[in-house]
C-alpha cells in the first residue's frame, strides 16, 4: 500500500516535473544552504583539530595575555620570560618537556633571492613538545645551545622561496642580519586555513636571544608536555600559581598570561564553529519553513484540481486513510526530493567554495549532516502536508465527483 | 434480497427552495436481476443510483443492501462496501486521466489490499474478458470512447461486486459502440451479475428484465419486461 502510494506520488510529480521543481526550490536551497556551510565549516573543523590533536592531549601553552581594554592590565608590563619557563619547570610537577619559543618575521636570502618568513627561536625540545620532528639531516645539539652557534633547521617552503639547491644541508642561510648554517628540514606540514605551515627558519633559542636582546625575550610563549593525561590539569593549576606569584599578581586581579590546553584549543575553534552553524541554522529554518509552505500550497492546488480523482479513489473504495496517505507521501517525496537535490546542490557549493579559497581545507560532509538534511525534509513534508492531505481525505465521494 | 429500499428521500435545499430529488423511493431488487431505470432529466434517477453506490446519502428512509443498514455504517465500512459490493459504471466513465487501462482497473483491488502480482492478473484477465487486452496499457486519451467505456465496465467488475451500477453507460456513444457495451452487460447479466442501468433510451431499456420508471423523485411504474434477445 505505502509503496503503491509512493510509486503514485512519483507519477504525479513527474506529471508536472516544472512545477514540482519549482516547489522544492524553498527546501532544496535551505538544505543546499546547511549542506554548504556545514561541509565548509567541518572541513575546517576537521582539519584544525587533527593538527591540534597532532600535539597531543598533553600539550600545554602559555602566552603573554595583552588586554588593553582590560583595567587590571593596563598600567602593567606584561612580560613572560625564560625564567618563567624554568621556574615552571623546577616547581610544577607532572611536566615532562619544556619549549620556549621566540617569535619574530625576519627576511631570510640565499644569493640573490629574498623571501619573508617566520623565524622562531626555541628550545631543544621543541621536537617533543610540538610533536614535529626533523626529516633531514638533524635537530641542534646541546653543544649548539651551549655555545649559541648559528646553526638552523629550516621548512620546506624556506628551501622552495629561495630556491636552495641541493645538498641544502651546510648552505649558508641569511635570516635578518645574521648568517647561519643549515643542519637540518623539518617534517612537511601542508596548509591550515590557507597559512603555509612550513615557512619558518628554527634557530636555538640561545643564539636567538644574543642576536636579538634581552629587551626583546620579554614576551616569548612557554609550551610544555606534561608526563600523562592525568597530570594536565594540575600541572596547569600549578603554572598559574607560580606565573601569579612572579609576576606578583594582587588577589582578585586576572592573570597577564592564559594557559591552554590541547583540549581547550580544540574548545575554542569548536565554539566559533558552533556559532557560524547556528546561524546558518536558523537562516536555513526560515528557508524550510518558506519552502514548507510552498508545498502546502502546492498540495493544496493538487487537492483541488484531483479532487475529481479523489471521488474517483474513493467511489472505488478508498478509505479516508488511503487517502490521507497518498497526499501525505506525495508531500513527503517532493520535500525528500527537494532535499537530496539540496543535499547535492549543498555538496557541490562546498566544494567549490572551498576549493575557491586558497589553501582551504577541503569540504567534508558528515553523515549526520545528511541525515538531519532529510530528516528536516520528511519533517517540514508531514507538517505542512498533513493540512491538504486531511482535506483530501474528508472530501465527501459525490461532492467529489461532481466537482468540474 | 440484495437490495430493499423503504421511503427513501434525498431532499436538497437551496436557500428558501426545497428540492426533493428522491421524495420516497420503495424498491427491492434481488440476485441476478437486470434492471432499468427510466426518467426524464431531473427525476432523480442519477440521485437514486448514488445512494445505492453508497456515494452519497439519503436525508431519511432506510436501504439495506446485503442484510445490513447502510445508515449505521462509518466511513471505513462504507468504503469497502463500495470496494467489494459495488461496481459503478459513470456516464463520463471518470477514469484517471495519467493512468494506463491496467492502472484504472487494477484501481479496486488496491484499496482491497490485493498484492501487486494477483492485481495485475485479474486486471488483465477483466480487461480481456471485455475485449481490450491488447490495449491494456493505452491510456484513456488513446482510448475510443466504447474502448474507455469499457475500461469502466471492466474496473467496475474487477473485484467481483455484487452489483453491477451504470448511470447511463451509452449516454456519449454512438448507436454502435452503445450496442457493444449493452451486449457486454447481458452476457454478465447471462453469467449471473446483478445489473442496474440508467438510460433515457427505450431500445437500451429493452435489454433488461425489468424497468422502473421516475418521475419528480417517486417511482411511477415498476414493470418485469420479457429479457431481450441476444443481440444478433
Ligand atoms: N447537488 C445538488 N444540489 C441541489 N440539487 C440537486 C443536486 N443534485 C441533484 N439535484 C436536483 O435533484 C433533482 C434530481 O437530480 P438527478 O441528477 O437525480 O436527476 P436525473 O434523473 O439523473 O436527471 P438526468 O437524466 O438529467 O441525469 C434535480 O432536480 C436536480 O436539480
Ligand atoms: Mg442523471
Amino acid at each position: 500500500m505505502i509503496w503503491d502510494n509512493l510509486l503514485i506520488a512519483l507519477q504525479a510529480i513527474r506529471a508536472n516535473k516544472m512545477r514540482s521543481l519549482l516547489t522544492m526550490l524553498g527546501i532544496i536551497i535551505g538544505v543546499a544552504a546547511v549542506i554548504a556551510v556545514v561541509s565548509i565549516v567541518q572541513g575546517l573543523d576537521h582539519v584544525i583539530s587533527t593538527q591540534f590533536e597532532g600535539v597531543g592531549v598533553t600539550y600545554i601553552m602559555v602566552f603573554p595575555r595583552q588586554d588593553l581594554q582590560d583595567p587590571d592590565l593596563a598600567g602593567r608590563e606584561v612580560t613572560l620570560t625564560y625564567e618563567d619557563g624554568l621556574a615552571i619547570m623546577e616547581r610544577a610537577t607532572g611536566l615532562r618537556y619544556f619549549n620556549p619559543i621566540f617569535v619574530r618575521g625576519e627576511v631570510t636570502r640565499s644569493g640573490s633571492r629574498r623571501h619573508a618568513s617566520m623565524l622562531l627561536g626555541v628550545g631543544p625540545f621543541h621536537q617533543e613538545v610540538s610533536n614535529h620532528w626533523v626529516d633531514r639531516g638533524r635537530f641542534f645539539s646541546d653543544l649548539d645551545m651551549q655555545r649559541s652557534a648559528r646553526v638552523c633547521m629550516v621548512g620546506q617552503e624556506v628551501i622552495d622561496e629561495l630556491e636552495i639547491e641541493e645538498p641544502i644541508l651546510g648552505t649558508d642561510l641569511i635570516v635578518g642580519s645574521s648568517a647561519f648554517t643549515i643542519v637540518g628540514i623539518m617534517e612537511y606540514q601542508g596548509e591550515m586555513l590557507g597559512q603555509n605551515q612550513d615557512d619558518f627558519v628554527l634557530i636555538p633559542i640561545t643564539t636567538a636571544r644574543g642576536i636579538y636582546g634581552i629587551e626583546a625575550f620579554k614576551q616569548l610563549r612557554l609550551d610544555f608536555q606534561a608526563e600523562s593525561p592525568e597530570t594536565v590539569q594540575m600541572a596547569k593549576d600549578q603554572i598559574k600559581e607560580i606565573l601569579r606569584v612572579r609576576h606578583r599578581i594582587p588577589e582578585g586581579v586576572k592573570n597577564d598570561f592564559q594557559v591552554l590546553l590541547q583540549e581547550e584549543l580544540l574548545e575554542t575553534t569548536g565554539a566559533i564553529l558552533g556559532t557560524i552553524t547556528s546561524v546558518v541554522a536558523g537562516i536555513v529554518s526560515i528557508a524550510l519553513l518558506v519552502g514548507g509552505i510552498g508545498i502546502m500550497n502546492i498540495m493544496l492546488v493538487s487537492v483541488t484540481e484531483r479532487t475529481r480523482e479523489i471521488g474517483v479513489r474513493k467511489a472505488v473504495g478508498a478509505r479516508k486513510s488511503d487517502i490521507l496517505i497518498q497526499f501525505l507521501i506525495e508531500a513527503v517525496t517532493i520535500s525528500l526530493v527537494g532535499g537530496l537535490i539540496g543535499v547535492l546542490v549543498g555538496w557541490g557549493l562546498g566544494i567549490l567554495g572551498a576549493n575557491a579559497i586558497p589553501g582551504f581545507p577541503p569540504a567534508f560532509v558528515p553523515l549526520w549532516a545528511i541525515a538531519l538534511a532529510f530528516g528536516f525534509a520528511a519533517l517540514v513534508g508531514v507538517f505542512f502536508g498533513t493540512y491538504p492531505a486531511a482535506k483530501a481525505a474528508a472530501l465527501d465521494p459525490i461532492e467529489a465527483l461532481r466537482h468540474e | 434480497m440484495l437490495i430493499s429500499i423503504r421511503n427513501l428521500r434525498k431532499i436538497y435545499r437551496m436557500g428558501q427552495v426545497e428540492v426533493r430529488a428522491l421524495d420516497g423511493v420503495d424498491l427491492e431488487v434481488e440476485a441476478g436481476e437486470y434492471l432499468a431505470i427510466m426518467g426524464p432529466s431531473g427525476s432523480g434517477k442519477s440521485t437514486l443510483m448514488n445512494l445505492i453506490g453508497c456515494l452519497d446519502t439519503p436525508t431519511s428512509g432506510e436501504y439495506i443492501l446485503n442484510d445490513q443498514r447502510v445508515s449505521d455504517l462509518d466511513d471505513g465500512e462504507l468504503a469497502s462496501i463500495r470496494n467489494h459490493e459495488i461496481g459503478f459504471v459513470f456516464q463520463t466513465f471518470n477514469l484517471l486521466a495519467r493512468a494506463t487501462a491496467l492502472a484504472n482497473v487494477e484501481l479496486p483491488l488496491i484499496y482491497a489490499r490485493v498484492p501487486a502480482r494477483e492485481r495485475h492478473r485479474r486486471a488483465r484477465e477483466v480487461l480481456e474478458r471485455v475485449g481490450l487486452g491488447d490495449r491494456v496499457k493505452h491510456q484513456p486519451n488513446e482510448l475510443s470512447g466504447g474502448q474507455q467505456g469499457r475500461v469502466a465496465v471492466a474496473r467496475a467488475l474487477v473485484n467481483k461486486p455484487s452489483i453491477l451500477l451504470a448511470d447511463e453507460p451509452t449516454g456519449n456513444l454512438d448507436s454502435k459502440t452503445s450496442a457493444e457495451i449493452m451486449e457486454l452487460f447481458d452476457e454478465l447479466n447471462a453469467a449471473g451479475n446483478t445489473l442496474i442501468v440508467v438510460t433515457h433510451e427505450e431500445d437500451i431499456a429493452a435489454h433488461a428484465r425489468r424497468v422502473v420508471r421516475m418521475l419528480d423523485g417517486k417511482v411511477v411504474a415498476d414493470e418485469r419486461t420479457s429479457p431481450a434477445k441476444a443481440a444478433p
